[in-house]
């Protein structure tokens, strides 16, 4: 059926691919009809789907270096572009936005412009240029453009902050989705969802990442649209939910206006379990102050342009030019699911808000609601809970909470979907979590690999040492993370928040200006990376203790702090120090054509 | 000026356009999010922030990416700095 080299034929196995997961879904479908238990079906399609990941990523196993690096540089452009949305959309996006929208509103769609506007950054300041470049890791580029290990160790320290931060997140999120779907306690699941995730990138490293990623995102976006198109014909709101929901929005205004914001006591709030909150904000209303908004999207967008685990994708493509393309259709296929998270937010708020529809539950009697069989469940799993504070027994909107990464995994039940449906989604976030948590313990143990142990310890290594250590470290990075999102230190949404910030203060200005600033160089590089990762840290530990802050920035914004003061420093101190010498600055004439050699060889 | 000044000079004018399209729709119409949501345009019948804030700013971002990748891609042409295809 296939004949010829794999990367010719695409299209048609990815085509396959898709096909066969719609004709399971079928499948599972009909089991359901039959009479299988939604235990079993969520079980199914978490260990199915897995368990073709994990056949991807042993199939792309390899022992060359640039396969293991790059995915020797051969990924067509759109692939690559699919594959970087699944990298770029982690459980946050997937699990925990539409959450994040569906408390917060208006607000917290700040994420949606700043997680999409920075790839504009990407196209035109970085990507092109680090694809001319031709390193294998982010550091790699720091520390070629500069010069010096102190430049390469300072990157190396940035980027593991970042990634780790964010890596955290993401393993919490598949031991959420494992948790729940699998029915084991939360500190097992996570184990679960780390050799999952080791499984893929192991023996393949970028190559065996880049094929399990375009297969990923085939998974979540199906597993996102499904239900936002379903529940919309359901409820009678639209064919064309995006189109389509203005009345629906109006609705949730009206109702808010109706039920209104109750402040509950906090006596009464102790009640309620760790994590959960409540509906406290309006829906599609403005903020009064526009820069708690743009402060966040600020960051949000040159956290984007920083994070090594998305730059590292674009260092996969032919060419620079498939490179620039690459990055439209990663923000097209970012933009599919993105657009489609307020109108599940949307959709989800009215089911559970509007009295007239079946599924309305607030103004019922608090004793229903409890008999509900989803609300036992989700109540069960601490992300769903009821009480009745001012005792009327009626269930007011202030009286519901519900767990930020509920609000997904649970709108197919709740709005009454088969749960074949339910089992999708969890599929589908587990593939978000999954592909991006690879990317990231990828680029960790990468830059440690080759930029800490052959850049610096041991420039000699033979090709099959190197890939050894890069596989010893990315067992080891595996495992701090899993251990540490076991303890659950903070949400999925504020870790994610956090890696951006932290990515920002130590990498936007040293990566921008290393191509657009020819006088940079390494001492001013070294100084905006190490004081900007400090001085963000600094704030946000300030913040975080009870500091009052200033200009408004707060523990979610603290990217602004410290990218300034890298910039700052950055300039300071290049220019009190010498100027690059003329090879380095010919180094980046070099890098701003596209035509001629990269600047680092195909092997190094 | 070298063939390869000017084309830097050329690709430098071609950020500033894009950055200067990716602030408006970034960061600047959010200044004016309460004017904007409080006006009688409304595209799909959504408030006009709320609207831009979940399709049309990220539509536009989309469309600016391939704009400025064809344009860079012309500019490149220009001065035969175009890759081969064999590279």
């Amino acid at each position: 059926m296939i004949k010829g080299k794999f990367i010719d034929n695409l299209p048609k196995i990815y085509g396959i691919y898709t096909g066969g997961f719609l004709g399971f879904i079928i499948l599972m479908a009909i089991a359901e009809g039959a009479g299988m238990s939604a235990k079993m079906i969520g079980i199914f399609f978490v260990a199915f789907t897995v368990f073709i990941y994990a056949l991807i990523g042993y199939l792309s196993r390899t022992l060359q270096v640039d396969a293991y690096y790059v995915a020797g540089r051969q990924v067509p452009t759109v692939f690559n572009g699919m594959a970087t949305a699944a990298d770029w959309m982690s459980g946050a996006s997937f699990v925990a936005m539409a959450g994040g929208i569906y408390f917060k509103g208006y607000g917290y769609m700040a994420l949606l412009v700043g997680w999409t506007g920075g790839y504009v950054l990407v196209a035109s300041l970085l990507a092109p240029y680090l694809r001319k470049f031709g390193c294998y890791t982010v550091p790699d580029f720091i520390g070629t453009r500069y010069g010096g290990n102190l430049a390469r160790l300072s990157a190396v320290i940035v980027l593991t902050v970042a990634s780790f931060t964010y890596v955290t997140a993401q393993i919490n999120a598949t031991g959420t989705i494992a948790s729940v779907a699998l029915d084991i306690p939360f500190n097992i699941a996570v184990y679960v969802g780390l050799a999952s995730i080791l499984m893929c990138s192991m023996l393949g490293g970028m190559r065996a990442v880049t094929w399990t990623q375009v297969a990923q995102y085939i998974v979540l976006i199906i597993a996102y649209l499904i239900p936002v198109f379903w529940i919309s014909n359901k409820i009678g709101a639209g064919f064309f939910p995006h189109f389509m929901l203005a009345d629906e929005v109006a609705r949730i205004a009206e109702l808010e206006g109706q039920f209104g914001f109750v402040k509950n006591s906090a006596s009464d709030l102790a009640t309620v379990p760790k994590g959960l909150a409540g509906i406290t904000k309006a829906h599609s209303d403005v903020n009064t102050t526009p820069w708690k908004f743009i402060s966040l999207a600020v960051c949000m967008m040159a956290g984007t342009a920083s994070l090594p685990h998305v730059m590292m994708r674009y260092f996969t493509t032919p060419s620079v030019k498939a490179a620039r393309r690459s990055v439209g259709w990663s923000l097209f296929f970012i933009f599919l699911l993105y657009s489609s998270a307020p109108m599940l937010a949307t959709l989800s708020k009215l089911s559970l808000m509007d009295p007239n529809l079946p599924t309305g539950i607030i103004g019922k009697s608090i004793a229903d609601v409890q008999a509900i069989d989803w609300y036992q469940n989700w109540n069960q799993a601490n992300l769903m809970f009821v009480s009745d504070f001012n005792g009327n027994g009626t269930l007011e909107l202030n009286e519901f909470f519900m767990g930020g990464k509920a609000v997904v995994l649970a709108t197919p039940e709740v709005a009454g979907l088969p749960y074949v449906i339910s089992g999708l989604v969890a599929a589908g976030g587990m593939a978000a979590a999954m592909s991006t948590a690879d990317g990231l313990v990828l680029a960790i143990s990468n830059a440690l690999s080759h930029d800490i142990y052959y850049k610096i310890i041991n420039p000699k290594a033979e090709t099959a040492k190197r890939l050894i250590v890069a596989r010893v470290l990315l067992v080891i990075i595996g495992f701090a993370g899993a251990t540490i999102a076991a303890l659950e230190i903070q949400g999925i949404l504020g870790s994610v928040i956090w890696a951006f910030d932290f990515a920002m203060s130590g990498l936007f200005f040293p990566l921008v200006l290393g191509v657009w600033w020819k006088r940079a160089n390494a001492q001013g590089a070294v100084a905006g990376m190490l004081l900007g990762l400090a001085s963000g840290t600094a704030y946000l530990v300030w913040v975080r203790n009870g500091g009052a802050g200033f200009w408004g920035v707060t523990q979610l914004t603290f990217g602004i702090v410290g990218s300034l003061v890298s910039l700052i420093s950055m300039i300071v101190v290049s220019l009190l120090t010498k100027a690059p010498d003329s090879a380095t600055q010919k180094m980046v004439d070099e890098v701003r054509i596209p035509s001629g050699k990269t600047v680092l060889g195909k092997q190094h | 000026m070298s063939k390869q000044e000017q084309h830097w000079e050329k690709t430098r004018n071609l950020l500033f356009i894009t950055l200067a399209i990716w602030f408006v729709f970034s960061i600047g119409i959010f200044f004016f999010a309460t004017e904007m949501n409080a006006s009688s345009i409304k595209p799909f019948g959504y408030p006009l922030t709320y609207w831009f804030t979940c399709q049309g700013s990220l539509g536009i971002f989309v469309i600016l990416i391939f704009w400025f990748a064809g344009r860079q891609e012309k500019i490149d042409e220009e001065f035969g700095f175009t890759e081969r295809e064999d590279d």
